[in-house]
C-alpha cells in the first residue's frame, strides 16, 4: 500500500507565502518571534527584507499590519492562534476589522494538536472569536493542498481574512486533478443519504474515516468539507441536510461558537434538523501527544464514528 | 502662516469643538481643547495634505491615537476645508458620518481609532511602510498622557525606536488629567520624556499653546535622523474655555445651553482680542 503523504498545514502556509512572494511584491510577512514555528521563516529566508519580526508583542504587531496595509502593503500576520486571535482579539477587531483593512492573519498551532505544550497554548476559541467580527473571512484548511489554495485566495481577496493552521502533520486528502478552491464554497467529499458529517480542518480526515466505518455497517454518511467557516456555504449544507435529515459537525475547536455553531445558526433559520456537535465539549485541553489528545477527546475517526452511532 | 493667523484658526477650532460637543450632548471637550493648538499647527502648517484630495498618495499621515478627542480633529479638518464646518453639529448623531470616535471613512481621517494604545501601532506601521517603499512622507500620531498607561504604547515605542523610524513623530498631550483625576495620582506615567528617551526616541518638551515653540519643535523633529521623535506637549486641559480649564470633570462631558453660552463668550472674547492684535 502506498504511504499517505502527510504535511502540517503551517508548513504549507510557509511554502505558500514563499511562492506568492515572487508574484506579489507588496506581500509582507509579520511575526512575533515565532518564525521558526509558524513557518514564516521559509518566507524570511527568501525575502529577508519583507519579513518583519515584531518581537513578542502581538497586539502591536496587529496595529503595524494595519498601518502597513494603509500604505499599500499586503501584510500576512502570524503567531499562534492563542495570541493572534486570543491575546490580540481587540486589536484585530478595532484596528483591522472595524476599518476593514486588507490584512491577512495566518494563525498556526490552533486546537489541541499543539500537543505537549498543553492547554495554555491550545486555542479552541479562535474560530468563535474571529467569526463575530463583521466582514472577517474565516478559513480552516484541511490539508496541504487546501492550505496553499486558501493562502492564495486570501491574498487575492480584498479585506481581512483569518486562516487557521495546525502544528501536526495531517494526510493530504484533496490530491485530485479536479480540485478547485473558492472562498465560501464547501465540497462534498463523499456522498451519502443517512447522515451529513460537516467537518473542518484536521477533522475532515476523521470524518472520512468515520464514514468508512459507518459504511461497513450499512450506514451511508455524506461528508462535507467546510474550509470557509465564514461566509458559510449554507446552500450546500441545507441541500445535504434536506437529503439526510441529520447533521453532525466535527471540529478541533470548542463546540461553542465554532463550525458547529455556524452550522446550527444556518439550519435553525433555514431547515431545523437534529444536529450533534463534535468538538471540545466546553473543556480545556492538556499535555500529551497530538495523536493521544485527538483520541482522548474523540476527534479521531473512531471517536467520530462512535459519536455518530450514538446520535443515530 | 504667521502665529496670529494660527491662533485665529485655533480659536475657530475651539469654537467648533464646543459647538459639536454641545450639539451632540456628549463627547470629550477637555482633551480636544488642550490639543487644539497642535491640531491647528499640524493641519494648517506642518503636514503635507490637500483637503481637495484627502487620499493623496504621498500625503503626510496623522493617526489620532487618543481617539476620544475626535471633536478636536473633526473641527480642525472642517476648518481646514475637508468638509463643511456646519456638519460638526451632526457629531455622534444617528446617520452622521462624524462618528463618536474617528472612522477611516471620514474625509481626512487616515485611521479609525478610539481604543487607546492602538493608534500609535498603526502609525508605526505606516512609517515602516513608507521606509520600505522609499517614500518621504511623514507620520504623526497624537496620544493622551493617560493613554500611555496602555502597555501597547510601549510595544509600539520599542519597535519604532528599534527600527529607527525617523519619519515618525509621536506627540503626547500632557495635560496631566485623566477621567479619574490627575495622572500622577491615578497611575503615574512620569517621567514621560525619560521613558521615551529610554525607548530610543529623540524627545522634546514643548509648551503646547506656544506656536513659536511648536514650530521649532516640529522643525527639530523633521531634522532628527536615525531615531523617531517624541514631542511631550505641556498643555492645559480645557484650554480656552474658562470653566473647563484644568478640570478633570470636563474630560468627557458636554456643556448645557448656559455653559455653552459662557464658553462661546470666552472664545468670542479671544477672537476679538486677536482681531485687535491684528489691527495694532
Amino acid at each position: 500500500m502506498a504511504e499517505i503523504k502527510k504535511i502540517a498545514t503551517r508548513e504549507s502556509y510557509g511554502n505558500a507565502l514563499k511562492e506568492l512572494g515572487a508574484e506579489f511584491p507588496e506581500l509582507v510577512v509579520l511575526d512575533a518571534d515565532l518564525a521558526e514555528a509558524t513557518k514564516t521563516g521559509i518566507f524570511k529566508k527568501a525575502y529577508p527584507d519583507r519579513h518583519i519580526d515584531c518581537g513578542i508583542a502581538e497586539c502591536n504587531m496587529m496595529g503595524i499590519a494595519a498601518g502597513l496595509s494603509l500604505v499599500g502593503k499586503i501584510p500576512f500576520v502570524s503567531s499562534f492562534a492563542m495570541f493572534a486571535a486570543g491575546r490580540a482579539f481587540e486589536q484585530v477587531r478595532n484596528s483591522i476589522g472595524y476599518p476593514h483593512l486588507n490584512v491577512k492573519i495566518g494563525a498556526t498551532h490552533a486546537g489541541i494538536t499543539v500537543g505537549e505544550d498543553g492547554a495554555s497554548h491550545q486555542c479552541n476559541e479562535d474560530i468563535a472569536l474571529m467569526r463575530t467580527i463583521p466582514g472577517m473571512v474565516v478559513m480552516c484548511p484541511a490539508d496541504d493542498i487546501e492550505a496553499k489554495a486558501a493562502v492564495r485566495a486570501a491574498l487575492e481577496h480584498e479585506g481581512p481574512v483569518y486562516i487557521r493552521f495546525g502544528r501536526s502533520a495531517v494526510p493530504v486528502i484533496n490530491d485530485n486533478p479536479d480540485y478547485k478552491f473558492e472562498i465560501g464554497k464547501g465540497t462534498v467529499l463523499r456522498e451519502g443519504t443517512d447522515v451529513t458529517l460537516v467537518a473542518t480542518g484536521i477533522c475532515v480526515d476523521s470524518a472520512l474515516g468515520a464514514a468508512e466505518k459507518l459504511a461497513a455497517e450499512g450506514i451511508s454518511a455524506e461528508v462535507i468539507n467546510i474550509c470557509t467557516i465564514k461566509p458559510l456555504d449554507e446552500d450546500l449544507i441545507v441541500k445535504s441536510a434536506k437529503k439526510t435529515g441529520k447533521v453532525v459537525t466535527v471540529e478541533e475547536h470548542s463546540v461553542i461558537g465554532g463550525l458547529g455553531s455556524a452550522v446550527c445558526d444556518c439550519l435553525c433559520a433555514k431547515l431545523p434538523v437534529p444536529v450533534k456537535k463534535i468538538g471540545m465539549q466546553d473543556v480545556f485541553g492538556e499535555s500529551g501527544s497530538a495523536a493521544a489528545l485527538v483520541q482522548k477527546y474523540g476527534l479521531d475517526a473512531e471517536g467520530v464514528y462512535k459519536s455518530v452511532k450514538e446520535f443515530l | 502662516m504667521n502665529n496670529l493667523e494660527l491662533r485665529k484658526h485655533a480659536n475657530d477650532v475651539r469654537k467648533g469643538i464646543v459647538t459639536a460637543v454641545h450639539s451632540a450632548k456628549a463627547g470629550h471637550p477637555g482633551g480636544s481643547l488642550s490639543a487644539a493648538d497642535v491640531y491647528t499647527y499640524l493641519y494648517f502648517e506642518e503636514m503635507n495634505i490637500d483637503p481637495k484630495n484627502p487620499d493623496m498618495e504621498d500625503r503626510d499621515r496623522f493617526v489620532l491615537s487618543k481617539g476620544h478627542t475626535a471633536p478636536g480633529l473633526y473641527s480642525t479638518l472642517a476648518n481646514r476645508g475637508f468638509f463643511p464646518v456646519e456638519d460638526l453639529k451632526t457629531l455622534r448623531k444617528l446617520g452622521s458620518y462624524l462618528q463618536g470616535h474617528p472612522s477611516i471613512h471620514i474625509p481626512g481621517v487616515d485611521m479609525s481609532s478610539g481604543s487607546l494604545g492602538q493608534g500609535i501601532s498603526a502609525a508605526v506601521g505606516m512609517a515602516l511602510g513608507a521606509k520600505m517603499n522609499n517614500k518621504s512622507f511623514r507620520v504623526y500620531t497624537l496620544l493622551g498622557d493617560g493613554e500611555i498607561q496602555e502597555g501597547q504604547v510601549w510595544e509600539a515605542a520599542m519597535f519604532a525606536g528599534h527600527r529607527k523610524l525617523d519619519n515618525l513623530c509621536v506627540i503626547v498631550d500632557n495635560n496631566n488629567l485623566q477621567i479619574d483625576g490627575p495622572i500622577d495620582q491615578v497611575c503615574s506615567p512620569y517621567p514621560i520624556d525619560k521613558k521615551f528617551e529610554a525607548f530610543n526616541f529623540h524627545v522634546i518638551n514643548v509648551d503646547a499653546h506656544d506656536f513659536d515653540a511648536l514650530r521649532a519643535a516640529f522643525k527639530e523633529a523633521r531634522e532628527t535622523k536615525g531615531m523617531p521623535t517624541c514631542l511631550v506637549i505641556h498643555s492645559v486641559k480645557g484650554k480656552g474655555v474658562s470653566f473647563m480649564e484644568n478640570q478633570a470633570g470636563w474630560h468627557g462631558k458636554a456643556p448645557n445651553d448656559e455653559e455653552y453660552a459662557v464658553a462661546m463668550v470666552d472664545l468670542d472674547r479671544i477672537a476679538a482680542e486677536l482681531e485687535k492684535e491684528g489691527e495694532a
